[in-house]
């Protein structure tokens, strides 16, 4: 099976800074993969690498099998990019800005699909309105309707969540996830580490230009799989409070390596008769993931 | 499916006539007021192509062909760094146009422009301008032409600059200079001969004073040796514009 997107020793410097250092990585058509990593890290230098909108110094990048150098034609058709930055063209009206997009694509008659992306992003009401008329997020709607006027395969989405509110924020991605079961492949950058936990199948992590990880995500979780407890009691038996990673009051925050710890805490409180007044289980998210990780790096 | 580069064209010619007041309209009226300025003031001071031509309309198709050329820079390159400055270049970058059709888009729509402004002043100069054209063909090629190396002129500057200023000085210090150094006010035979030998090098000279052999049937040089500097000039600076783009010059990074 060709991959959606191949990466292969992917180099990029400005100056001296390597924004990009021998990247690798492959994404299968189908998956709903994550690119994460903290400000600075690469990805949307990688992103607009697998755009061309910048050149890579070394290496190659293929969009379905089509060099997005030497067959950019192709891979540009195969590709549908939501741009980080909040751009728009005063000119134009929601409704024009998406006509001209798809034009742009040598697609002329798509107002079916058009008219189709404005209801699934609610901005039919703003379809009409010029594009400085709108609000921050729903620019980005726009942004986001803009890369899919095209049908692409493969659509990369940089963060395309920032500065869009709640409700919004579920219809996007109830959008998204619906071009994914039909077969579209998804690229996500975000710093919503829990957006990324319930959407992604598998997300490489970025550090300084370097892969530092790269899993599917109920083994990247199993990685660390930890518990941590937060109980509330006036007092714990010592071997436990020596342990609290945080306590203030009768609040304390107790890391658990298992269910086995949980049942021994519970059995030295009985024990030294120590009252509990209330307790919460909290399990390893994809942010503690990330943060182990980044540390380690 | 057609090709994308007819919507870029499309969206540029939009771009200049949806604002047909400042783009069109306003160059017409400065042209004008430089007519009757200069008309007014020199008019009866100045002997070109020894007296067979009056000064004034010696001077129309001077000022109509100046106001191509300068429309046709000004609507590429203002265009060009305007999506760059606000960033929304990125909208075309990222579909699968071809160097040629984004360079194709720009430069007609450049030569639209150029072609309005020209027609415009040609009307509101008709007045003081020579009865008839001797040579209308000459006429069309040298403002069509003419306007198409502005119009890539306007891209270079545009892909190279990064600030609006930038582009001002590539304006104040290059275009301008080629386009008042280039006979549009007089004949270059009546300059001395430093200036008159700089005159020969530069192309706009030759813009100008093949466009006015269209009206006159006169002019300081052959109008074959004209129209072969302009399409030599046009297949230098397209060449080096597309060359530009293909290597994505300052607008992929
Ligand atoms: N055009 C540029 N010129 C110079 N340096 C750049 C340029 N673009 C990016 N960089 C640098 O490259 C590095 C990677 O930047 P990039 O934008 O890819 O990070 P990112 O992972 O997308 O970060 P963020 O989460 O903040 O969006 C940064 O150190 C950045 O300063
Ligand atoms: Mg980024």
């Amino acid at each position: 099976m060709t991959a959606a997107v191949a990466i292969r020793g992917l180099e990029k410097s400005f100056g001296t800074l390597k924004a990009l250092n021998s990247v690798d990585l492959e994404v299968q058509p189908g998956e709903f993969f994550g690119l994460l990593g903290p400000n600075g890290a690469g990805k949307t230098t990688l992103i607009s690498v697998l755009a061309g909108l910048a050149r890579a110094d070394r290496g190659s990048v293929t969009i379905l099998g089509h060099d997005v150098v030497s067959g950019f034609r192709d891979a540009r058709r195969k590709l549908g990019v939501v741009p980080q930055e909040l751009v728009f063209d005063p000119f134009f009206t929601v409704r024009e800005t998406l006509r001209f997009q798809s034009g742009y694509f040598g697609i002329t008659k798509n107002s079916a699909w058009i008219e189709e992306l404005l209801v699934s992003l609610d901005l039919v009401d703003k379809a009409d309105t010029n594009m400085r008329a709108l609000s921050g997020g729903m620019k980005r709607r726009v942004l986001v309707a803009q890369a899919l006027v095209h049908k692409p395969p493969v659509i990369v989405l940089d963060e395309p969540t920032a500065g869009v509110d709640v409700e919004l924020r579920q219809t996007l991605w109830a959008f998204i996830r619906k071009l994914n079961v039909a077969g579209h492949t998804v690229i996500l950058t975000t710093h919503y580490l829990e957006e990324a936990q319930a959407l992604c199948g598998r997300i490489a992590m970025l550090k300084q230009g370097r892969i530092v990880a790269l899993d599917t995500m109920p083994r990247l979780l199993d990685r660390f799989r930890a518990l941590s407890a937060h109980l509330r009691a006036p007092a714990l038996p010592e071997q436990w409070a020596n342990q609290a990673s945080a306590h203030r009051g009768d609040t304390w925050t107790l890391p658990l390596k298992d269910y086995g710890d949980l049942e021994r805490l519970l059995t030295d409180c009985r024990l030294s008769n120590t009252p509990l007044t209330d307790l919460r289980l909290e399990a390893t998210d994809l942010e503690d993931v990330f943060l182990r990780i980044m540390e380690a790096h | 499916m057609v090709g994308g580069w007819t919507t870029l064209l499309y969206k540029e010619l939009l771009r200049f006539w949806k604002v047909s007041f400042q783009t069109i309209l306003a160059p017409v009226v400065s042209a004008l007021l430089f007519l009757l300025i200069f008309a007014h003031v020199l008019g009866d001071n100045v002997r070109v192509y020894e007296g067979r031509v009056g000064y004034t309309a010696f001077l129309v198709p001077g000022l109509v062909m100046m106001s191509v050329l300068q429309n046709a820079f000004a609507n590429s390159s203002s265009s060009l760094i305007q999506s760059k400055i606000t960033g929304n270049l990125v909208f075309i970058l990222l579909p699968p146009l071809a160097p040629l059709e984004f360079f194709g888009a720009y430069v007609l729509a450049s030569v639209a422009r150029g072609l309005a402004v020209g027609l415009g002043v040609y009307l509101v100069t008709l007045p003081f301008a020579a009865p008839q054209m001797a040579g209308p063909a000459w006429v069309l090629f040298f403002a069509t032409v003419g306007a198409g190396v502005l119009g890539m002129l306007g891209l270079i500057a545009g892909i190279w600059a990064e600030k609006f200023d930038q582009l001002a000085a590539f304006q104040n210090f290059l275009i301008l200079p080629l386009t008042f150094l280039s006979g549009v006010f007089y004949s270059i035979h009546s300059l001395p001969p430093f200036w008159f030998s700089l005159s020969q090098v530069n192309p706009v000279f030759y813009m100008i004073d093949g466009f006015r052999y269209g009206f006159f049937g006169v002019s300081d040089v052959s109008p074959l040796l004209s129209a072969g500097v302009l399409l030599g000039t046009s297949l230098v600076l397209g060449g080096l514009t597309l060359q530009l783009l293909r290597r994505g010059y300052k607008l992929r990074y």
